[in-house]
């Protein structure tokens, strides 16, 4: 469609775009900042006037980042525990949304809207009872208290039941029994290999979740050998005001691997947030 | 005979079926039953157990607790710290709400046409979305930065003395409220944008032919079409900022930041009373009231909304 574009309209265009890229520029200019002065020497980190990209870049802030804190465990530490809670997520979603979209038993409706409406209660308010009862079962300041709450997803039941209800044919299923094929086994061999795509949208936004987690890891971690990579900084950046290099170098560090699978995955990452409500 | 073959064929039938049926349903309690404990272990037993919390006088210390009724939540309308931080979470929630849902709207608009640079704009308004909290607010603590912080430095061009944005509790919080509009807007942006282009476009042309132009197609086709999403955001949004915590732990703590109790909010006193103080029942009852007013703005927001409609 050939449009005519008067005048003023292309003014307006115009300062859309203007008003967009200043609004880009507020964005990532924080990010800028941060990367930027993470490779300034200390000095320079305090100088007046502000830069944002150093004038001297050195490493030094990120090789002796090791011996300030232990980074390396924090990282791992985060690492470990967003992937198993990754996994864990990602089998009982898958099973669950298996079974709610494929099978019909008394209590089901009851049980999906119990996971659903569960979700809807803010992890704050329960946060107390749920301390207590990680104490009573042994595992605080442990990997297994700290995944436990991250073990499962409502959205993720959610989610794989409309994946695999929409995807999966019954005839295919029916197919499958035919052959002999146990429940269990048409999981294993039909609804895994077909629902891969959904599970690897939800993959991405399990971990993303359990890596910003940062509430439970504090309250949980009572020595700083369990401390993830979002509590190890919040803590770093407490106790040595003056490393701001340090605490700069660990941000950037942490933020990282986020950007970079973001980068990836980006219209999944953005599709698969954006049409469940799920937030960072 | 015959006849009887067929009953009995039928019989068989059905009992087979019947002990595949039960099959099956054997499948689905045993798949379900581990997910299932998990949710009763850490959702519905705790969020239960908050409320039979709130009217004890638990701690972390001693085992026994005993019933007190609703001490607790008396005891919390004369607690200064929890009105201070019952307000500021309060005016947090809404001028976060406010500022970060007129400018995803905003810019949803101004993006809702595709350009070339549209996927661009898309990421990079996502960044602070998908970037942990923590590190960013510890970027913005140090652009904050009385001394030596970027946004000095730009309101010193623009002639504006410095500012100690964490210093004084006033500021503070409006500073912190610039943090979570920064990395919540880009969210609400998509959310708006999605809904923006699932609105069929007969329907701007058929009020085109009735002669709506510029803000009256906003107002009487954009708008009434867009309000289930708007709801969701305002209700999205209003409940993570009534949570508000990691940014405040993050940018009141430390020497460079705010002293003390500068910008309290109510899940930073929940965990301050019980993990600092082992005061469990009498922050249960707090998580309560939080828990309340959630569920009240919720409401609230939903018969807002279906009344106009």
């Amino acid at each position: 469609m050939a449009e005519v574009i008067p005048t003023k309209t292309r003014w307006f265009r115009l300062s859309y775009q203007a008003l967009l890229l200043l609004g880009t520029g507020i964005m990532v200019l924080p990010f800028l900042y941060m990367v930027g002065s993470s490779f300034k020497p200390p000095p320079e980190i305090i100088a007046w006037p502000p830069t944002i990209f150093p004038k001297q870049a050195t490493l030094e802030n990120y090789l002796t980042l090791a011996e300030k804190a232990p980074f390396v465990r924090f990282f791992f530490n985060s690492l470990l525990v967003s992937s198993v809670s990754t996994l864990l997520i990602l089998f009982t979603s898958t099973l669950a949304g298996f079974v709610f979209s494929k099978y019909s038993f008394p209590g089901k409706n009851f049980f999906f809207i119990l996971i659903l409406a569960t979700a809807m209660v803010p992890f704050e308010t329960y946060l107390i009872p749920l301390y207590l009862i990680v104490k009573d079962l042994r595992m605080i300041n442990t990997y297994q208290g700290m995944i436990l709450p991250y073990a499962v997803m409502s959205f993720g039941v959610f989610l794989m039941r409309q994946s695999i209800g929409s995807s999966i044919p019954d005839e295919l299923l029916d197919a499958g029994r035919i052959d002999g094929c146990s429940e269990w086994k048409l999981f294993r061999i039909i609804v895994v290999p077909l629902s891969a795509s959904a599970i690897g949208a939800l993959g991405i936004l399990a971990f993303m979740q359990a890596w910003m987690a940062f509430i439970w890891p504090l309250i949980l971690a009572t020595s700083r050998e369990m401390y993830t990579m979002e509590v190890g900084l919040a803590m770093f950046q407490q106790r040595f005001t003056i490393e701001y290099g340090g605490v700069l170098a660990g941000s950037t560090i942490s933020i990282l691997p986020i950007i970079i699978v973001f980068l990836i995955l980006r219209r999944n990452i953005i599709e698969g947030m954006t049409l469940t409500g799920l937030k960072g | 005979m015959g006849g009887g073959n067929r009953e009995g064929r039928a019989m068989v039938e059905k009992k087979r079926t019947w002990s595949l049926e039960r099959k099956r349903r054997t499948f689905c309690y045993l798949a379900l039953l581990p997910i299932l404990s998990i949710f009763l272990i850490i959702r519905v037993i705790p969020i239960i157990r908050t409320f039979a919390l709130s009217v004890t006088d638990a701690s972390l210390i001693s085992l026994k607790s005993n019933y007190i009724g609703l001490d607790n939540f008396k005891n919390l309308l004369s607690d200064d710290l929890f009105l201070l931080a019952l307000k500021n979470t309060t005016l947090f929630a809404f001028a976060t709400v406010a500022l970060s849902v007129s400018m995803g709207l905003l810019l949803s608009l101004l993006m809702y046409r595709k350009s070339t640079l549209s996927p661009l704009y898309e990421t990079i308004y996502f960044f602070p979305v998908i970037t942990p909290m923590v590190p960013v607010a510890i970027i913005w603590k140090w652009i904050y930065d009385p001394s030596y912080g970027l946004m000095n430095y730009i309101l010193f061009w623009f002639g504006i003395k410095p500012i100690g944005w964490l210093v004084y509790p006033d500021i503070a919080l409006w500073a912190i409220v610039i943090l979570s509009v920064w990395k919540v807007v880009g969210y609400n942006m998509m959310i708006f944008l999605v809904g923006l282009r699932n609105i069929p476009s007969m329907y701007y042309e058929a009020a085109r032919i009735d002669g709506a132009m510029g803000f009256g197609l906003f107002r009487y086709i954009t708008f009434p079409l867009l309000k289930p999403i708007l709801l969701f955001i305002i209700v999205v949004t209003t409940i993570n900022s009534y949570n508000v915590f990691t940014q405040v732990y993050v940018m009141t703590t430390g020497l460079q930041g705010a002293p003390g109790n500068t910008v309290r909010v109510l899940v930073y006193d929940i965990w301050e009373n019980a993990f600092r103080y082992s005061r469990m029942g009498y922050a249960s009852a707090e998580a309560v009231i939080l828990f309340l007013i959630i569920l009240l703005l919720t409401l609230a927001q939903f018969k807002i909304v279906k009344s106009e409609a």
